[in-house]
């Protein structure tokens, strides 16, 4: 019996047929069971404690802040900020890594951003088919690969649980970027089909140079939000985005709602990370 | 799990957020502070609601971040150390004014990772896996922080309880 398991029955979190079993073995252990009660006891005092906050009537400032129309025209650099994301998913939409590859280019931003997907997207082609070894360390040494991407990248580090969406951690590896050293995160879903995500923090070449320079601007310049994009080449779609000094793009042979999906999830879960 | 209305107002949500930051937070004014932080930052998000599966799992992720940020700029104290918590965290339905004193003043001395988790099976009901997404942390970690986060509150209550009597307050060792 773990004790993993007594909280879980504790908190009704097992099947019926195992916490029966969890039940019996408690009924022979006085002390075992002297614990599970008080677990039980504490979580009744704690929603009697705190589930009057439930009925009361909430500020008004608070109230007005949970409604659209208020919170959007209050704070207009809120909507400001919301309508850069909105156009800069419907703009990146149209581009492909084609483009990008053959020098077709809309502008230098454009092409190095596109670089940065077009460098995911051959990352994930060269190891998604992997059998053997697609990754360097597997999903069950999670904190190992953690602390070693960590380490290699000088930033903290963070796998993103995707078990939600069907994508289990199947582990990671270390590769080198334009300018540093990238990390990429392997999925894949119960089909067998893989998807990576690709995290760069290199820093900008210093000023001066073509791309660089519009490099540079790109990666620093304020934005109130983090802007999303979407590449697709062939069956093979990425969708990616900067937040802060980081870079991330989500790769995978999947339709655009599913990586839509995964990628708002990765944000959420990276997001408020220490960078 | 989605909010019984639709996307366009987060206020049903804004009961349980209330709830989940007066325990997280111990007074009403951090607590509603943290809730709307957290409603602005769903606001300025609200083109990715589409693609949240689960509202509430996204929407507590949020005030988890928020909390992280009050406590790293130190606009929240850490651990509230002593006795004099501010002003009800709710009004207690109790009789017995002492006990939620204590429940209360037990679960600001637990660190804030421990009492997160807690508090997110106690008053959330959330399954183990959803607190592992909310939080961004593996299952594992959920568990062991849950574990002696529950220890802890125990070995508080049980030592508190025997404080009055004017005996040595004996505290369990935790380790």
């Amino acid at each position: 019996m773990t004790e993993a398991e007594l909280h879980a029955h504790a908190d009704r979190q097992l099947t019926a047929e195992r916490s029966a079993e969890v039940a019996a073995w408690l009924e022979r252990r006085p002390e075992e069971t002297a614990r599970v009660r008080a677990w039980e006891l504490q979580k009744r005092e704690l929603r009697e404690l705190f589930d009057p906050v439930l009925d009361e009537t909430p500020p008004s400032s608070l109230q007005r802040r949970a409604r659209r129309r208020a919170a959007w025209f209050g704070r207009p650099e809120l909507a400001a900020a919301a309508s850069v994301v909105l156009a800069l998913v419907a703009g990146g939409a149209g581009w492909s890594l084609r483009a990008a590859q053959d020098g077709a280019r809309p502008a230098a931003v454009q092409a190095s951003a596109n670089d940065f997907a077009a460098r995911a997207a051959i990352a994930h082609t060269v190891y998604a088919p992997e059998v053997k070894r697609p990754v360097e360390v597997d999903g069950a040494h999670e904190d190992q690969l953690v602390t070693w991407l960590s380490k290699r990248m000088g930033a903290a580090m963070k796998a993103p649980h995707l078990q939600s969406l069907g994508y289990a951690l199947e582990g990671g590896r270390l590769l080198p970027g334009d300018r540093g050293p990238v990390a990429q995160f392997m999925y894949r879903d119960e089909a067998g089909h893989r998807l990576t995500l690709y995290v760069s923090n290199e820093k900008p070449a210093p000023p001066g140079k073509g791309l660089a320079t519009a490099d540079l601007r790109a990666g620093d310049a304020p934005r109130p939000e983090t802007a999303f994009r979407f590449v697709s080449e062939g069956a093979l779609n990425v969708f990616w985005w900067m937040d802060g000094p980081f870079r991330y793009a989500i790769t995978a042979a999947a339709d655009r709602a599913t990586l839509t999906q995964v990628s708002a999830e990765v944000y959420r879960q990276l997001e408020g990370s220490p960078s | 799990m989605r909010g019984d209305s639709d996307h366009d107002d987060l206020i049903t949500w804004v009961p349980r957020l209330r709830r989940y930051a007066r325990a997280l937070a111990g007074n009403r004014d951090d607590a509603d502070d943290l809730v709307q932080d957290t409603l602005e930052r769903a606001w300025s998000r609200a083109s990715l609601w589409r693609s949240v599966a689960d509202m509430r799992a996204w929407l507590f992720a949020i005030m988890h971040n928020v909390h992280v940020d009050a406590l790293r700029r130190g606009r929240l104290a850490t651990v509230a150390m002593d006795e004099d918590t501010p002003e009800g965290a709710a009004r207690p339905t109790q009789d017995d004014r002492l006990a939620v004193a204590d429940l209360q003043s037990a679960l600001a001395r637990l660190v804030p990772e421990q009492r997160e988790v807690l508090l997110l099976v106690a008053l959330e009901d959330m399954t183990y896996a959803d607190i592992a997404q909310t939080l961004g942390i593996p299952l594992g970690t959920v568990m062991s922080r849950l574990s002696r986060g529950r220890e802890r509150l125990r070995s508080l209550l049980d030592g508190s309880a025997s404080a009055p009597g004017g005996d040595a307050v004996r505290l369990k060792v935790v380790k």
